[in-house]
C-alpha cells in the first residue's frame, strides 16, 4: 500500500500540466473562468488539441488511438484538465459510442466513424431516453422496420443533450416487438440531415438549452449502421452506461469548484467579516471536503481495481450517486453565499451577450448552475436507479 | 385553543383561490413574467377593487383592519399561484412601515393610493456587503437644512422597476453596524439624484440597484422616529419573513400536490411510480416538511404581535424550518418528475425556483439559526 505517485507519475504529470499551461486557449479559458455558457467550437477547439497531441482518447486500446496510459496516469490526467478548468471532453462520440463501435462494430464500422470521433470532426449524440421511457430504458418504442437493404425508424427520443449541435446519433430502436423487451432492441447509428429527423429545444428552468426532443418521422437509415447483431441492443447499451459511468465521480471538477467556492467565502461579507470566517459556513465547506475526499479515495480503490483488469462494477454506482450529491452541494453553498445577489438573473450574459452584471462575478451565475445541476440526480441513470443497481448487483438483495 | 378560520377568513380564502384558479393560471403568470413591465398593473388594480391591498390597514387609514392571519391568507394563496405583482412589498413591507411608523400625514396622503393600487412603494434594506443584518448601513443621510442629503446603494431592491416610491434606511448617525442612528426614509421615485438598474429575478420577479447620489428629501420624508429606525425595520421585516413563510406554504402544497399526482400516474417497469416503496416514503418525507412549515407558519403569524425578543425567536424558528421545508421539498418535486422536472415549460422547477429564493429572502437557514439561538 501506498499513496505516493512515483518519480515516473510525477514527472507525467508535470508533462501533462505544461501541456495545458501552454496550450489551453486564452479565450476559452476566460469563458470557463467566468462560468458563461459553453460553446460548441470551445469543445471541439480543445478536444483537436488534446488529438493533435495525441490524448483526446486515454480510454481507447492503443490500436484505435489510445494512450495506452496505466489506470494512474489515466487519472492525473483527468486530474489536471479538472484543475485547469479546460472543457470537459464531451463523451457521446469518444467515451459512449466509440467504446462500442470497436468493441462490437464490425472492421468497416471502425474504419469509417473512429477517425472522426478521434478528431472531433463529427459530433455525437445519444438516443436513449423516450417521453415515456426514462428510469425504465427498455419499454422503449422508437421503432426501425428493415426493408431490403435499410431501416425505416419512426418514433421520438428526449432529453438528448447537445443534439442540436450533433452530426450523428446513436440510437437505441426497436426491430422485435414479438420477444421480451430487452431482446428486441437494436443499437443503430444514423446522420441527423438524414430526411425525417427533426430536433427541437428544450429549455430548462435555468434557461439554458442542453437538451433536445428528437422526432424521427420514416427516417431511411442504411442497414449497415447497425451495430452487431440485431437485437442485442440492449448488451451493448449495457456496456456503454458502465463507461458513461468511470468518470462521473468529477472529483477534479468538484476540487476546483470547493477551490472557487473558499474564495467566493473569502470575499463576500457577512457582519463585517469574510464569510468563511463565519463558523456555520466553515463547517458547511469542511464537511463537503471530507465528503470529496472520501469519493476521492473509493475512486481511487476502483481504479486500482480496474487496472488489476477488473472492469469499472455495479459498485461505480456509488461514484455516480455521491458525485452528483457532491457536484449539487457544492452550489447550494454557492447559493448560500451569494446572497442576495443570487436573486438577479444575469442569463443574457452568461449567454456570452457583453452584459454588465448584476452583483460580484464570482457568483452572477450561482443561481442558475444550482438549478442546472439538479439534473445531475436525475441523468445517466438517476441515483434512484443506481441505488437499485447497487442493492441488486452488489449486495444481492 | 383554536385553529379554525373565521367566517370572514373563509370567504378571503374563497375569493383569493378562486382568483388564482381563474385568472392567475401558469400560462397567464408566464405571459406576465416575459412582459416588458413584468406585472400586470390592471391585476394589481383588481387586486384594489377586492380590497386585498387594504387588508392590513386600519379602519381610520381607510383599511379593513386585518389581522396577520388575513396576510397568511392572502400570501399562502400567491404561494399556491406564484403571484409576481407586488404584494408582499408594497402591503406587507412599505405599508407595514408607513402603518407602524408613518406620520398622520404620511398615511392619509400615502394609503389610499396604495390601497387602490395607484401607488407602488419598494423597499430598500440591504446593501452590497451587508448580507441579512438589516443594522448593516452603510448608506448615509446628512442634515441639510431642515432635511437631509441620501448617498448611497441599496441592492436587489425587488419591485423596484414598479415602485413610484421608496422607503430606504440610510444612517443619520453611528457606526456601519451599530442599531441606533439607522432612520428610515421615503424617496420619490423621480427625484434628483434617483438612478435605477433594473433586472429580472431568477424566480421572476424585478428588482433594482438603487443608487442615491445627493438626494435632497425634507423632514415630511422621515418615517418613524429619527435614528430609531431599526427596531421598525426590524419588527416590520420580521412581519413580512412571517408573510414569506405563508407563501412557500402555499408553494409547497402545490409542488407536493403536482408531484403527487405524477407519482400516481407516471408509468415506469409496468406500474406507475407511486407504487415503489422508495417514491412513497420520499412523497411522505415532503408531506411531513410540508406539515411541519405549515404549523410553522402559522405559530409565527399568530406570534407577530408579541412582545419583541418571542416575536424574533417565534419567526426565526419558523423560518428555519420554512427554509429546510422548502429546499427538500423543491428538489424532490424536480427529483420525482425526472427530466421534465427540469424543464422551464413545466411549472415544477418555477416553484421551486421561488422556494429557493424564499429561502434566501431576509436570511437564510444559517441566518436565522444564529439569530434564534441569541434571542
Amino acid at each position: 500500500m501506498d499513496l505516493s505517485f512515483s518519480a515516473a507519475d510525477l514527472a507525467f504529470q508535470r508533462e501533462v500540466r505544461e501541456f495545458i499551461a501552454a496550450n489551453y486557449p486564452a479565450d476559452i479559458k476566460a469563458r470557463f473562468d467566468a462560468g458563461l455558457e459553453p460553446r460548441k467550437d470551445d469543445f471541439v477547439r480543445w478536444q483537436k488539441i488534446l488529438y493533435q497531441k495525441g490524448w483526446v482518447a486515454p480510454g481507447w486500446p492503443k490500436e484505435y488511438g489510445g494512450t495506452g496510459w496505466t489506470a494512474t496516469q489515466k487519472y492525473i490526467f483527468q486530474e489536471e484538465l479538472g484543475a485547469a478548468n479546460t472543457p470537459g471532453i464531451i463523451p457521446f462520440g469518444l467515451a459512449m459510442v466509440a467504446p462500442v463501435i470497436y468493441t462490437f462494430g464490425s472492421e468497416e464500422q471502425k474504419k469509417r466513424f473512429l477517425p472522426g470521433i478521434l478528431s472531433s470532426d463529427v459530433w455525437w449524440c445519444q438516443g436513449y431516453s423516450e417521453p415515456g421511457s426514462g428510469s425504465d430504458l427498455a419499454s422503449l418504442k422508437t421503432k426501425a422496420v428493415r426493408q431490403g437493404d435499410k431501416y425505416i425508424v419512426n418514433g421520438s427520443k428526449t432529453w438528448t443533450t447537445m443534439a442540436q449541435w450533433a452530426d450523428w446519433i446513436f440510437c437505441l430502436v426497436r426491430t422485435d416487438s414479438s420477444v421480451k423487451q430487452q431482446e428486441g432492441i437494436s443499437f443503430l447509428l444514423f446522420d441527423m440531415k438524414s430526411p425525417g429527423v427533426t430536433v427541437r429545444p428544450i429549455i430548462t428552468m435555468d434557461g439554458g438549452h442542453e437538451v433536445n426532443e428528437c422526432f424521427f418521422d420514416n427516417v431511411e437509415v442504411p442497414a449497415e449502421n447497425l451495430i452487431g447483431q440485431e437485437g442485442m441492443g440492449w448488451t451493448y447499451a449495457k456496456f456503454l452506461l458502465g463507461h458513461e459511468r468511470s468518470g462521473i465521480a468529477a472529483v477534479a471538477r468538484s476540487k476546483r469548484g470547493i477551490a472557487k467556492l473558499k474564495q467566493i467565502a473569502a470575499a463576500e461579507m457577512s457582519n463585517g467579516a469574510p464569510l468563511i470566517e463565519d463558523p456555520d459556513y466553515r463547517r458547511k465547506l469542511a464537511e463537503l471536503e471530507i465528503d470529496l475526499t472520501a469519493l476521492e479515495y473509493t475512486e481511487l480503490r476502483t481504479l486500482a481495481r480496474e487496472s488489476q483488469g477488473k472492469g469499472p462494477g455495479p459498485e461505480s454506482s456509488i461514484l455516480k450517486i455521491k458525485g452528483t450529491e457532491i457536484q449539487q452541494a457544492i452550489t447550494e453553498l454557492a447559493v448560500e453565499a451569494a446572497g442576495y445577489y443570487g436573486f438577479a438573473f444575469n442569463r443574457r450574459a452568461m449567454d456570452g451577450a457583453n452584459e454588465p452584471l448584476i452583483g460580484p462575478a464570482a457568483t452572477a451565475f450561482a443561481a442558475p448552475s444550482y438549478f442546472n445541476m439538479r439534473k445531475t440526480s436525475i441523468y445517466g441513470g438517476s441515483n434512484e436507479i443506481q441505488k437499485n443497481i447497487i442493492a441488486k448487483m452488489v449486495l444481492g438483495l | 385553543m383554536d385553529f379554525n378560520y373565521s367566517d370572514e377568513q373563509k370567504l378571503l380564502i374563497d375569493s383569493v383561490e378562486r382568483f388564482i384558479q381563474d385568472d392567475y393560471d401558469f400560462d397567464t403568470r408566464r405571459a406576465i413574467v416575459k412582459s416588458e413591465e413584468g406585472f400586470r398593473r390592471d391585476l394589481w388594480q383588481q387586486f384594489g377593487e377586492l380590497g386585498w391591498l387594504a387588508v392590513p390597514f386600519s379602519e381610520e387609514d381607510g383599511g379593513l383592519g386585518g389581522s396577520p392571519i388575513e396576510t397568511m391568507i392572502i400570501m399562502e394563496a400567491f404561494g399556491k399561484g406564484l403571484v409576481v405583482e407586488p404584494y408582499l412589498s408594497t402591503v406587507v413591507l412599505a405599508g407595514g412601515l408607513l402603518k407602524a411608523g408613518g406620520t398622520a400625514d404620511q398615511r392619509a396622503s400615502l394609503l389610499p393610493e396604495l390601497m387602490a393600487g395607484s401607488l407602488i412603494v419598494a423597499v430598500g434594506y440591504a446593501e452590497p456587503t451587508s448580507r441579512f443584518n438589516l443594522a448593516d448601513v452603510s448608506t448615509k443621510a446628512e442634515a441639510s437644512g431642515e432635511g437631509f442629503v441620501l448617498n448611497g446603494r441599496k441592492s436587489v431592491v425587488l419591485h423596484g422597476p414598479m415602485a413610484g416610491k421608496f422607503i430606504v434606511s440610510a444612517r443619520t448617525a453611528g457606526g456601519q453596524r451599530d442599531t441606533d442612528g439607522i432612520t428610515l426614509f421615503l424617496v420619490d421615485a423621480e427625484a434628483a439624484g434617483v438612478s435605477r438598474q433594473d433586472y429580472p429575478t431568477v424566480d421572476g420577479l424585478r428588482a433594482s440597484e438603487l443608487v442615491l447620489n445627493n438626494v435632497t428629501v425634507g423632514p415630511e420624508d422621515v418615517v418613524g422616529p429619527l435614528g430609531g429606525g431599526f427596531a421598525l425595520l426590524e419588527q416590520v421585516v420580521d412581519e413580512a419573513t412571517a408573510a414569506v413563510c405563508a407563501e412557500a406554504v402555499g408553494a409547497m402544497e402545490k409542488l407536493h400536490k403536482t408531484t403527487l399526482e405524477y407519482a400516481r400516474t407516471r408509468v415506469q417497469f409496468g406500474q406507475p411510480i407511486g407504487r415503489f416503496q422508495v417514491i412513497q416514503h420520499r412523497l411522505v418525507d415532503m408531506y411531513m416538511a410540508y406539515e411541519q412549515a405549515k404549523s410553522m407558519a402559522l405559530m409565527a403569524n399568530l406570534k407577530l404581535g408579541a412582545s419583541p425578543a418571542e416575536r424574533r425567536k417565534a419567526v426565526s424558528a419558523a423560518k428555519v424550518q420554512i427554509g429546510k421545508s422548502a429546499r427538500f421539498v423543491g428538489q424532490q418535486a424536480v427529483q420525482l418528475h425526472g427530466g421534465m422536472g427540469m424543464t422551464d415549460e413545466l411549472n415544477v422547477g418555477h416553484y421551486f425556483k421561488r422556494l429557493t429564493m424564499i429561502e434566501t429572502l431576509f436570511g437564510n437557514t444559517d441566518y436565522h439559526l444564529k439569530r434564534y439561538a441569541a434571542a
